[in-house]
């Protein structure tokens, strides 16, 4: 009767093993504590469907093992028994569904409030775009990509003139602020994951994405891609550094000094060549 | 109470419409060039598991590489990203699909239907020959300059057809050129098992009297009919992008500092194209595996399946489900947000036709008399790993969920559970349980259990630890893990651990090939009907069965299939084909 | 892709009104004897069934690059080509084509056998001066500028008229058969006889071929177009 045996062992053993295991998600550092209370309430209904299961499978098992003489019951069905069972299921999914469903309507409705930062991925390195004073993003085009404007702004735009633009930089974002993620690639698919930040999303050439967070801890997370993009897919990394407002003003303050002072260099050597 | 006339001794023979046989001529006609459904399951069936086998090393590559990272010089990242795409296709597609329609619809179709071959013998010989000609050139694209292409099972484009994804020259061109073929080779298969399930009945076989594994398999035949020109679509588009220079899927891009032609083209539409197959693939994988468990549950609990009518409601209701379900592989795509409600729902809603199922399957072990033979065996662990990966669909099909999870190692382990080790477990099963049929001998039942045990366990082993990795923030299709902060050492330790425990699974499957071969010469005689079945397919005159299946005349059925421990009958099983006992019916009536 | 889920619900709906005669809610365990199928339960030709299911299939194949089309033409990149004139000439000979197989038949139940071969060649000879025409379309086209990879919407066009085509030479390999068929037997035989079934089959291909080839210049022509347009905006 091994087979029972190894049944409620795997049943236990994976109960066992989901409470003290040490691999576990990361502590959320994002908004999202919602995404995880769905994740919970979904690991409590499928495991006591999963331990249910399995231990009335090795009760049968054990219970009606074959003996000599024994009989089976002919019993072709049960109605009640069915639609009982069936209405159960149903009650289970929609308990699973209809917290999803209310936390993706949250998930994809951006707050008013909500500041455009923008992220764009390239074989294979991340690079950022934040919009300077006037807290707008200018607009792009891939035509306009070359050596000195890595990301294609349009030139012209008024909106643009003041971005800051970050290559193989750290990206910031001050805490407790919504910011909307809008998401760009000029090569391949991509994926701006964040662990901490439960929300990603996948990244397309040709068109935009986003999606919406708002950093509720402070500290370093690793950005990882998480859409296979070609050889470098692995190693396409940045970090993403969450920070107090203060700290955060003053960052963005040196870095906009930054800019001016790259666009007067440019400038200058224009004036030079001229 | 249903009004059917009885029937008697004496019913003249089927008036089913005799197909024309072709009759072999040669050694040639005989074995190679067969028109015998029989014979060409068992070309799609060795074909089939040769390519298992083979995928199976190229997986345990990667589980190398990922254990301990850079020890084996010569997988480099290129050739890595060549393994996973290979070993994914191949297992999905050209094994999988092979082996479940070419290879067991082929050799049970006709036999559990009472008729004498498929109804379009020469198609059904030209698809196996189309399949391997797609087999030979997929293998041929490891030949070519340049190596199979890395683009990931799914390839998407653009990467799928731009710098920086091995195999861009010839692999991905092979690719898609194999794929056309085996779906123009599988529409010829396909057309058959669906057609002799229409038109090839013999007498007395009402579509509620067939087994369920013929109600998988013709369903599943259905959906991939329908299924697979979404693929073929998707192919021939990919590959007028790739080598005409069009922009089906291809927008503006900047292929590593140049600007390529491209403009316009949506990478979407490919994906839309691509889970338009591939969320039916999924159950045109799984359904014959849930038609096939229920007949081995049934036969070796010598019990009548329970709620047979429900089990072939749900079969239906799922194949017809599983086309609206496909955008929830593509939650966070980049799609359109608000498909994500409708998407969410169909999937939820398809988790309860599964749920009978498993119910079902649980309730006929229930008042059973359970003979732990090694096909049972293989079907519990098969409702372990099925639900086991049934149930963290649950967690992907739900929108929100899938955010964090969708693109980590938790998909990678949802479904090779729920599709990879769940229908090979029924695989197992079956060909433990048909083998006797096939070759006239059983396997030997030492070297199954010992092959059970450690498949089972082992691969239990793989594949829910796993689950965690993907929960903790760890991606798929990572050529290696890294030293990210946020996973811990014992995350490295846990890599190391799985990879020791696919060696041996693999290692493992030895036994079951050694068996395979040995028993052919060696095992025991099976006689006709040794597992004591009612399916008509243990009722042939002759095992293994010749060349039209039946003798002179085709068997009448009267009843379904599944007359076990049926009060007063004097034996625990009645055959499909044995006319009515004397009283019967007075002790059926509810 | 809401064009080959409502392509996919028709196939479903006959699948289901099949099924729903098949006695679906019967209690198949008490009900012990020989159930004689009602008469007529299977009264077409296995042949017949199987080009049904073929045709389902094919239809898919369609179904789904005109999803696609529409997907792909809401993009600013869009810039139509002109209609051709040989298109309506070709579509003609398409028609005729299918109308003279349609004749055959109803020759062939009058066993007018001398008929039979004269509609079987003119149906030929009127498919293959289709495909020629279609071939002289696309020369003309690219002698226009009108390239493959220049534009999205000439792309759709080489690619669904080159798909239909494929699968109206596919055809001219069965009705080649046929012919050569007719052309050996002594008379056209009875009802479920090679060359009357074969000729049937035929005409069926030829008017599936005739009615996706109508849905495809359509969509060409840019009416369906403005159809899906109207449907987007009614929906929106």
């Amino acid at each position: 009767m091994h087979v029972v045996l190894v049944l409620v062992l795997v049943a236990v053993g994976s109960v066992l093993f989901h409470f003290l295991s040490p691999w576990w998600w990361t502590p959320i550092a994002s908004n999202w504590q919602y995404i995880d209370d769905t994740i919970i309430i979904t690991f409590w209904i499928t495991g006591v469907v999963f331990v249910a299961v399995l231990l009335f499978m090795a009760y049968c098992v054990w219970r009606f093992r074959h003996r000599e003489g024994h009989q089976a019951a002919f019993e072709p069905e049960n109605r009640r028994l069915e639609s009982g069972l069936t209405i159960i299921t149903g009650v289970g999914v929609a308990a699973m569904l209809a917290p999803g469903l209310f936390v993706w309507n949250h998930f994809i409705t951006v707050p008013p409030d909500a500041s455009a930062i923008e992220i764009v991925g390239q074989q294979w390195q991340w690079s950022f775009r934040l919009p300077g004073k006037d807290g707008k993003l200018g607009k792009t085009s891939v035509d306009s990509i070359a050596d000195d404007n890595p990301l294609g702004l349009d030139k012209n735009d008024p909106d643009g003139r003041d971005d800051v633009v970050l290559q193989g930089e750290d990206l910031h974002l001050p805490i407790g602020k919504p910011i909307k993620v809008v998401l760009r690639s000029t090569d391949v698919l991509h994926d701006f994951y964040v662990p901490e930040f439960r929300a990603k999303m996948d990244i397309l050439p040709g068109s935009s994405t986003y999606f919406w967070l708002t950093p509720t801890r402070t500290g370093t997370f690793d950005i990882l891609c998480a859409e296979l993009c070609g050889t470098g897919h692995p190693y396409m990394r940045g970090s993403v550094v969450v920070e107090e407002q203060v700290a955060y003003d003053a960052w963005l303050d040196g870095q906009q000094r930054r800019m001016l002072a790259q666009q007067d260099g440019t400038k200058g050597e224009v004036k030079a060549q001229q | 109470m249903v009004d059917v006339p009885l029937g008697a001794a004496g019913v003249p023979p089927a008036e089913v419409e005799d197909v024309e046989l072709y009759h072999p001529k040669s050694w040639l006609t005989h074995y190679v060039f067969s028109q015998d459904a029989k014979i060409i399951a068992v070309q799609y069936s060795v074909t089939a598991l040769s390519i298992g086998l083979v995928a199976l090393m190229l997986s345990w590559l990667m589980r190398l590489q990922l254990a301990f990272p850079g020890a084996l010089s010569f997988i480099d990242a290129d050739a890595y990203y060549q393994l996973i795409t290979m070993h994914g296709m191949m297992m999905v597609v050209y094994v999988l699909t092979a082996l479940f329609l070419g290879g067991f619809g082929n050799y049970l179709i006709p036999l559990m239907l009472g008729a004498r071959d498929m109804v379009f013998p020469y198609a059904n010989m030209l698809s196996f020959w189309f399949y391997l000609l797609a087999v030979v050139v997929l293998f041929a694209s490891f030949a070519v300059p340049g190596g199979p292409t890395g683009a990931g099972w799914t390839l998407y484009p653009p990467q799928a057809i731009t710098a920086g994804t091995p195999g861009l020259a010839w692999g991905i061109i092979m690719m898609l050129v194999s794929l056309m073929i085996f779906i123009v080779g599988f529409t010829m298969g396909g057309l058959n098992y669906v057609v002799t399930v229409l038109q090839g009945r013999t007498r007395g076989m009402t579509l509620m009297r067939m087994p369920l594994t013929v109600w998988g398999i013709f369903t599943a035949s259905v959906m991939a009919l329908l299924a697979f020109p979404a693929l073929f679509v998707g192919c021939v588009m990919m590959l007028f992008d790739r080598l005409l220079g069009t922009s089906f899927f291809m927008p503006e891009i900047i292929e590593q500092g140049t600007r390529l032609p491209y403009g316009g083209g949506s990478p979407i539409l490919f994906q839309h194209l691509f889970w338009f197959f591939g969320h039916p693939e999924v159950y045109i994988v799984a359904l014959p595996a849930f038609g096939i468990v229920s007949d081995l549950i049934s036969v070796h609990a010598r019990r009548n399946i329970f709620g047979y009518r429900m089990m072939v409601w749900a079969i239906v209701a799922i194949g017809a489900l599983s086309f609206v379900v496909w955008a929830h592989h593509m939650y966070v795509s980049g799609m359109n947000p608000y498909f994500g409600f409708f998407f969410a729902t169909t999937t939820l809603i398809i988790a309860i036709p599964t749920a009978i199922k498993v119910y079902n399957w649980v309730l006929t072990l229930w008042r059973g008399d359970i003979h732990l033979t090694v096909p049972m065996l293989f079907a519990l662990a098969f409702i372990v790993t099925f639900v086991n990966g049934g149930l963290t669909g649950l967690f992907l099909g739900n929108v929100v969920v899938d955010v964090p999870l969708s693109d980590t190692m938790f998909v990678v382990a949802h479904f090779h559970m729920v599709m990879g080790v769940a229908p090979i477990l029924v695989i197992f099963g079956a060909i433990y349980h048909w083998y006797p049929k096939v070759t006239g001998r059983l396997l030997s039942v030492p070297l199954g259990q010992f092959h059970f045990w450690v498949t089972f366990l082992g691969a239990y082993l793989i594949f829910f630890p796993m689950h965690y990795l993907g929960l903790m923030g760890v991606p798929r299709r990572y050529y290696e893990m890294g030293e990210i902060a946020i996973y811990p050492q014992s995350a490295h330790d846990l890599n190391i651990f799985i990879t020791v425990m696919a060696l041996l699974v693999g290692a493992a499957q030895l036994a079951f090939v050694f068996n395979l071969i040995w028993s052919l010469r060696h095992g025991r005689e099976a006689g006709g009907n040794p597992w004591r079945a009612c399916s008509l397919e243990w009722q042939t005159p002759v095992t293994p069965p010749p060349h039209g299946n039946f003798g002179k005349e085709l068997p009448i059925v009267y009843r379904w299939a599944y007359d076990y421990h049926v009060p007063g009958a004097p034996e625990d099983f009645i055959p499909q084909n044995q006319p009515p006992l004397a009283g019967e019916m007075a002790s059926r009536t509810p | 892709m809401i064009i080959v889920v409502a392509f996919l619900a028709i196939v479903i709906g006959i699948a289901a009104w099949w099924l729903s005669t098949q006695r679906i809610m019967s209690k198949p365990w008490l009900e012990i004897g020989v159930i004689d199928e009602p008469p007529g339960a299977r009264p077409l030709p296995t042949a017949k069934i199987g080009l049904g299911v073929f045709l389902a299939v094919a239809g898919v194949l369609f179904a789904l690059s005109i999803s696609a089309y529409s997907m792909r033409l809401q993009a600013a990149d869009w810039w139509p080509l002109p209609v051709p004139r040989l298109l309506w000439f070709n579509t003609g000979l398409l028609i005729l084509a299918s109308a003279a197989l349609e004749w055959t038949k109803a020759q062939s139940r009058h066993a007018n056998l001398d008929a039979v071969r004269f509609g079987l060649i003119s149906a030929g000879v009127l498919t293959l001066a289709f495909v020629i025409g279609q071939l002289v379309v696309w020369r003309e086209l690219v002698g226009e500028g009108y390239f493959l990879a220049s534009n999205p919407a000439n792309a759709f066009f080489y690619l669904m008229t080159g798909l239909h085509g494929l699968h109206v030479l596919g055809g001219l390999v069965a009705l080649a058969r046929v012919t050569s068929r007719a052309f050996s037997a002594d008379e056209v035989g009875g009802e479920r006889g090679g060359l009357r079934l074969g000729l049937e089959l035929c005409a069926i291909y030829w008017h599936f071929l005739l009615v996706v080839w109508l849905v495809l210049f359509a969509l060409i022509a840019g009416w369906a177009g403005d159809f899906i347009e109207i449907c987007r905006q009614a929906l929106s």
